[in-house]
């Protein structure tokens, strides 16, 4: 049915003839288009244009637009464009055709590529200032919402509480109890190995025990956790924001925070120490198990020494950590969740975001922790 | 039979299509002409949906035959791929706009993907087939998030309509739009079918776009095609659900002289 297009283009006196034939449909696309290209530079030299179409046996619209672009082109340099031949069938096409991209599309404004940079740089400053007013926004709206909690204790979610500390909490248990206690396994295997060399070997105990209990358990838990869980709670905010259920619920005289995030932060609040807790027992366990099969060092020994190393200080100093840190990932994923625009692809970024966010604050808050705790005697 | 395929787009004999145990279509037969605009009308849940999904391919059906422009859906088992691509432009119910590509990208996205064209005439083409459904160069710059319902389904017909394809399938065109934005949009299929010469597939429940623009209606029910023909044969139909359809009080105006 199709058939292979042509351009024939012959000059007669100073008059142009073109005489397109075949099929000048998409399916030959490639072809049409240096068809198009090959004559367009024999249009300099012609005074009139004459197209004729009686030869077109099938056209559709990038057809009909490049043979309207040649003859638009000859108009616009004032040489007169003769179209004859037209078939009653192709008319009505040609004739829409010969009505779009009249208009001039505005072009766009060119930019200084310096001052390009300078104004993102200023903008993304400007950024900064706002991202923490939102942050503290939210850890306002939270607080409010927990006032308005402590006030009428049934107004709490207490089904959606529960579920959230489900999924938040408990799910989450094997993944970071094996974590855990590979990074503790980890840690004593490569104290040991190292400390061998002078003999102190022993004192791998006080390493793995004041570093799990200290840093490394909730460190660890809470960045799988911002990973995890707070990823979670910024596309189902995000989601449901795109899909106006957020503005559904603020019709219906109900406070988004109070029912979708207030749930949410305190259910992380609740998990996150457990889970904290959870994992440094876990390291606990995997150094021991390193320092008596690698290292040689019966568990009655690991634990004495480690009862020696370790004092509560220790523990509580880890501890005293994680509701914070929870409340900080909690808050960055909701306003993040909160943010998201109306697309998928804001949705993917939001949620990008806030997992960079939250770990890079957790890791910040715990060098704040660091510097607090070693002040005041820790 | 070339004679047959020259006058049919769409040939369907004895689909079954089925979720487990659930049968959803029960030996339906169907055809389309070459040319026309065909309203499928049936019940919520009904299945309309369903058989325009199973006709492009995106459900798998457990019997019968499909013919689409004398192509067998099984015999040709690329025609999901990049057979059946220029062969149809569909508009999904939502539009389906990819939402991190601006309108102009979303139209350029099959003339891309299916040929190599400069880009400069890809954003010609695009532009026309914008400003052929009614909206500006301006529009094409715009995220789909920033569109409203009627734009979006604009930009969606014009993606349709990108590579020129012989069918259009539309799912409730006018679903979501007010009774001018709905109007204009009938008017602007009606022309469209007749300038490029378009084979549509509608599937709707707008009474209104059933009288203007279709050319014959076909009214699905209990897994089949219980009534088809013009909407003067729809009216006089005896099957119970089609007098339902179009006797209700939502029906009133169908009955009543335009002139």
């Amino acid at each position: 049915m199709s058939s292979a297009p042509l351009l024939n283009a012959a000059t007669v006196g100073d008059t142009l003839e073109i005489r397109p034939t075949g099929s000048w449909t998409v399916i030959n696309a490639n072809l049409l288009e240096s068809l198009f290209n090959a004559v367009t530079p024999q249009l300099a030299g012609a005074k009139r244009l004459r197209v004729d179409l009686a030869g077109v046996r099938e056209i559709d619209t990038l057809g009909a637009w490049l043979l309207e672009k040649i003859s638009r082109g000859a108009e616009q340099a004032g040489r007169p464009v003769t179209v004859t031949g037209i078939d009653e069938r192709h008319a009505e096409l040609i004739e829409d055709v010969r009505k779009v991209n009249r208009g001039e599309r505005a072009a766009r404004p060119r930019q200084n590529s310096v001052l390009a940079r300078l104004e993102q740089a200023g903008r993304a400053a400007y950024g900064a200032v706002g991202e923490a007013a939102i942050f503290l926004q939210m850890l306002g709206a939270i607080g409010w919402a927990l006032l308005g909690v402590l006030r009428r204790p049934r107004s709490l979610r207490l089904t959606s509480l529960v579920y959230q500390t489900w999924r938040i909490g408990w799910q989450a248990i094997p993944i970071m109890v094996l974590i855990t206690f590979l990074i503790g396994a980890i840690i004593a295997q490569q104290g040991i190995f190292h400390f061998r060399k002078f003999g102190a070997e022993s004192y791998v105990v006080d390493m793995v025990g004041i570093l799990v209990l200290r840093e490394i358990g909730v460190l660890i838990v809470a960045i799988m956790v911002a990973g995890r869980s707070g990823s979670a709670c910024t596309a189902e905010l995000g989601s449901m924001k795109m899909r106006e259920e957020i503005d559904a619920l603020t019709t219906m005289g109900l406070d988004p925070v109070e029912v979708l995030i207030l749930p949410r932060i305190i259910a992380l609040v609740i998990a996150l120490p457990i889970l904290a807790f959870l994992g440094s027992m876990a390291a606990l366990y995997g150094g021991g198990l390193i320092a008596w099969l690698y290292g040689g060092m019966s568990p009655a020994i690991f634990i004495a020494r480690l009862h020696e190393a370790v004092s509560v200080t220790h523990f509580e100093v880890g501890m005293i950590k994680a509701p914070f840190m929870a409340l900080v990932i909690g808050i960055i994923a909701c306003s993040e969740g909160l943010k998201v625009q109306g697309s998928a692809e804001s949705l993917g970024r939001q949620t990008t975001t806030s997992v960079v966010k939250s770990i890079f604050l957790v890791i910040v808050l715990d060098g704040l922790f660091a510097v607090f705790f070693a002040s005041i005697g820790m | 039979m070339d004679a047959v395929t020259d006058r049919y787009a769409i040939r369907v004999r004895d689909l079954v299509v089925g979720f487990g145990r659930r049968i959803v279509i029960d030996h339906l037969s169907l055809d389309v002409r070459r040319g026309e605009i065909l309203g499928l009308v049936g019940a919520s849940g009904g299945g309309k949906s369903v058989l325009m999904r199973t006709i492009i391919g995106l459900i798998p059906k457990m019997g019968g035959r499909i013919e689409v422009m004398g192509w067998d859906a099984d015999a040709a088992g690329a025609l999901n791929g990049h057979f059946g691509a220029p062969k149809w432009g569909i508009l999904f119910q939502q539009g389906a706009l990819f939402s991190s590509l601006t309108a102009r990208q979303n139209v350029q996205f099959p003339l891309r993907e299916n040929l190599s064209l400069s880009q400069s005439l890809m954003d010609e083409i695009a532009d026309a087939k914008l400003e052929m459904v009614g909206l500006s160069p301006e529009d094409g710059d715009k995220l789909p998030a920033e569109l409203s319902g009627g734009m979006t389904k604009r930009v969606a017909l014009a993606r349709a309509l990108a590579l020129d394809p012989a069918i259009v399938f539309l799912d409730e065109p006018t679903s979501g739009l007010d009774p001018i934005a709905a109007g204009d949009f009938d008017a602007l299929i009606k022309t469209l079918q007749k300038t490029l010469g378009l084979t549509v597939f509608m599937v709707t429940h707008d009474l209104a776009s059933l009288k203007t623009v279709c050319d014959r209606v076909a009214a699905l029910a209990d897994g089949g095609i219980v009534a088809i023909g013009s909407m003067d044969d729809l009216l006089h139909s005896e099957h119970p659900w089609v007098k339902a359809y179009f006797h209700g009080k939502r029906s009133l105006m169908l009955h009543k002289n335009p002139d």
